[in-house]
């Protein structure tokens, strides 16, 4: 039996991994994810949770205890944000590289400089090559179901990679919300225990992290590759899973209008929320535009993305994150790439916008869509590159 | 105290790495896999000993062994000794597995110190072993904080104006029993038997503890390999490096030293202080010999046998 | 092991993980050496001193004597110099 609790973006997320019965959590606080460990040591020193919560130094150790935890054979789970995931940055491909399947929650706030404790998603984006599952969520309600989908994803032994959490700072991480949370014991069953294929036993030794020289290094990167590619068969199964248990269907995109639409809008994360409201109210007057929102951004859902395009005759693709010097935003850059691997023309701009956590409004979205409009019926593209929300 | 033949003849730490002939680093790995007491797991930084050991598809430990990055061997260790607790917790794992967290005292005194004061100041229960070979050995002989006042190597050369490294080494024991663990103490390798009891009473700790251990380096110190435990043995003869415990607080000398040979006779033998040798930076031999003297004054008085 | 020879992505283990424990006795390093160990039984007295000294294992220990074991010794002399009764010899490898 489920229940609606009143719960923020992070406290959505704590109580998510309470339920998950996780063993280790090593977490650093930052800005805005702090409400996810002053939440989660609430837990543990009411006794209701028996997590072994070590409060590290740093994140670089937070996520260098996590490694160390996850090749022991436990659960684990840490979270962090900005300039916490920047410094844990090199961990981060080690994690995923020795096939840890830890669980992060990163509530996305801008890179400095200049500090600023706002949301974008520079950082996640910054750190987008790790080699982690990467997902984004629109609000509180998809925070708590994809922490829990994710313990299933990672620690699948077919998958075995770890899996982040992306939630927007602020907008999501301290906004209270009504999420419908499972019962402990429909959660535990659901994630069941973790069942490792290796481990740093004593008892049969084996040796992690060795180096690897030219003549093998190579192999093991084509391994974490192949790893990725199959991830999606995985994640679909506990998406089908999670729908059987919830009722919640999620996928590696979700699509608002899209069957019919004209001009769309792609975006990852809270602003999808917005497009979607935008979008009704457009559609009511008779435009046909439509929202796409990849919740899966690692491994890029290209096929999902240029099916839910057919039809389609200009996409607006938002960035919450510069990529400085690069053709277009990341978003943008995978989405034409995805584009152009598969000879599908279709004219797409990119806006940058949000960034530092500037506010982006139903109207910079209405102006977005009709922008869009404008290029799905002229055919052409005044700016492949707009800066919403800037002053100039 | 143990006799040799009483110790295991397994090698857990097996022939076949590709550390320098006379490596102290060796010397300390073997010994440490002596003095185990039951199930173990090693964390180990990246360093000589690391790179050396493990070069896939070769392992050299015949114990579960992992290797994260450079400086965050005790982080590391913090996680495995915490998912042990929660293993058994819930009944997973039975038994208590002693954790042994090496690293050089590159990953040790610079770059790691954080992930060590944290795992100090948290208590966890594992043994951090820095084997101090006094620079960055394996990235090619550069300057450490624990690369001694003179010593010459490729980022502190001896040069004409400068004659190696300026500043001095710093007191790691001394940090490490300022976090107030039950266990910290120095050692050299040609004191096995300090050494090995060391290692075991370390490991009985319940909590953290730390072990410095002098690390001859032929290659990086320019000796003959053959002389790496003469090397270790001068280090303490000389009062260059006093070994000593701290338990609780208290220091206890364990290696007496009545009459000490000038530190001279321990630089002498090594290339990395030849260019002290000459009238123009004799007098640093003697700021080096001052530091010697204030320092075992200052253990000594803290052992209460000044 | 040439190149080719080598195994491919599809049957390493994942990870980069190593499965067989002290795999690296397949290294023999003792073709490094330039001197080589000889001990002289005679004078041995069994104190075991080359064997824990011994930076590769490099000095078997059996019931009452020690061998060098020549697959892996590199030749260091450490053994040699610390040797109490002086029983061990470096002698230069021939090629």
């Amino acid at each position: 039996m489920s229940r609606i609790m009143g719960l923020t973006g992070d406290g959505a997320v704590a109580y998510a991994v309470k339920q998950c019965k996780v063993d280790v959590v090593a977490a650093y606080p930052i800005t805005p994810q702090t409400l996810i460990v002053e939440e989660f040591s609430e837990y543990v020193h009411n006794g209701e949770v028996h997590t072994e919560f070590i409060c590290v130094e740093s994140e670089h150790s937070a996520m260098s205890a996590c490694v160390g935890a996850s090749l022991t054979g436990a659960r684990v789970f840490t979270a962090t944000a900005s300039q916490g995931l920047a410094l844990m940055h090199e961990i981060l491909y080690i994690a995923s590289s020795l096939r840890c399947p830890i669980v992060m929650g990163v509530v996305n706030r801008t890179l400095s400089a200049p500090i600023n404790i706002h949301c974008d998603h520079s950082d996640m984006m910054g750190s987008r090559d790790c080699g982690w599952i990467q997902v984004f969520v629109e609000n509180a309600q998809e925070a708590y179901d994809w922490v829990i989908q994710a313990f299933r994803i990672a620690e699948d032994p077919d998958v075995l990679l770890p899996v982040a959490v992306n939630l927007d700072a602020f907008i999501l991480s301290h906004s209270l919300e009504g999420v419908e949370v499972l019962d402990d014991a429909d959660v535990e069953r659901f994630v069941s225990t973790r069942k490792p294929v290796f481990t740093i036993d004593p008892d049969k030794p084996i040796t992690v992290g060795p180096i690897c020289f030219t003549d093998y290094f190579f192999e093991t990167k084509r391994q974490h590759v192949e790893a990725m590619n199959n991830s999606p068969k995985t994640i679909s199964k506990v998406n089908d899973e999670f729908a059987e248990l919830t009722g919640r269907r999620y996928g590696f995109i979700d699509t608002y209008e899209m069957d019919d639409a004209e001009a769309a809008i792609i975006c990852l994360g809270s602003t999808a929320g917005t497009a979607m409201a935008v979008a009704k109210k457009l559609r009511d007057q008779g435009k046909r535009v439509g929202v796409i929102k990849p919740w899966v951004y690692r491994p890029f859902p290209a096929e999902q993305i240029i099916d839910a395009c057919k039809g389609l005759k200009a996409l607006a693709v938002l960035d919450r994150a510069c990529s400085i010097g690069a053709p277009y935003g990341p978003l943008c850059n995978d989405v034409t790439a995805a584009l152009y691997k598969e000879n599908v023309r279709l004219n797409v701009f990119n806006v940058i916008y949000g960034l530092g956590g500037r506010d982006i409004t139903p109207f910079d979205i209405e102006a977005i869509f009709n922008e869009t409009l404008e290029v799905a019926k002229t055919g052409m593209i005044r700016e492949p590159i707009k800066f919403v929300g800037v002053r100039e | 105290m143990v006799r040799l033949r009483d110790l295991p003849a397994e090698e857990l730490f097996t022939s076949g790495h590709r550390l320098c002939a006379g490596c102290g680093a060796g010397i300390i790995a073997r010994m440490t896999m002596k003095a185990l007491r039951g199930p173990t797991v090693v964390v180990n930084a990246t360093g000589c000993l690391e790179v050396a050991s493990t070069i896939y598809p070769y392992t050299a430990w015949k114990v579960s062994w992992v290797h994260v990055a450079f400086e965050n061997a005790a982080a590391v260790a913090s996680g495995i000794e915490a998912a042990y607790k929660a293993l058994m917790r819930r009944n997973a794992w039975g038994k208590k597995v002693d954790i042994i967290a090496f690293a050089g005292d590159g990953g040790t005194f610079d770059i790691g110190i954080q992930a060590l004061s944290g795992a100090l100041e948290r208590g966890h229960d594992f043994l951090y072993i820095c084997y101090d070979n006094e620079a960055y050995m394996n990235t090619g002989i550069q300057r450490s904080g624990a690369t001694p006042h003179g010593a010459a190597t490729t980022t502190s050369p001896a040069g004409t104006k400068i004659p190696g490294k300026p500043e001095f080494k710093k007191d790691l024991i001394g940090i490490c029993a300022a976090h107030g663990i039950e266990y910290a103490a120095t050692a050299s390798p040609a004191y096995w038997n300090d050494y090995i009891t060391k290692v075991r009473k370390a490991l009985e700790v319940d909590g953290p503890a730390v072990i410095h251990v002098f690390s001859p380096c032929p290659v990086g110190m320019r000796f003959d390999s053959s002389k790496s435990i003469e090397v270790a043995r001068l280090a303490v003869q000389t009062r260059y490096w006093p070994v000593y415990e701290v338990e609780n607080g208290r220091y206890k000398l364990n290696i007496k030293v009545p009459k000490p040979k000038p530190v001279s006779e321990f630089l002498k033998v090594q290339g990395r202080f030849r260019h002290l040798f000459q009238p123009k930076f004799e007098h640093v031999i003697d700021e080096i010999q001052r530091h010697v003297d204030e320092n075992w004054e200052r253990i000594t008085k803290l052992c209460g046998e000044a | 092991m040439s190149e080719e020879s080598k195994p491919g992505w599809r049957s390493i283990p994942i990870a980069g993980i190593l499965l067989e424990p002290g795999s690296a006795m397949k290294y023999k390093t003792g073709d490094w050496r330039a001197f080589r160990p000889v001990i002289d039984e005679e004078k041995c007295t069994y104190c075991l001193l080359c064997w824990i000294y011994c930076p590769d294992g490099a000095i078997i220990r059996e019931e009452k004597t020690v061998r060098v074991n020549y697959d892996y010794c590199k030749g260091c002399g450490i053994c040699a110099n610390e040797c109490p009764v002086k029983a061990i010899t470096m002698v230069e490898e021939k090629k």
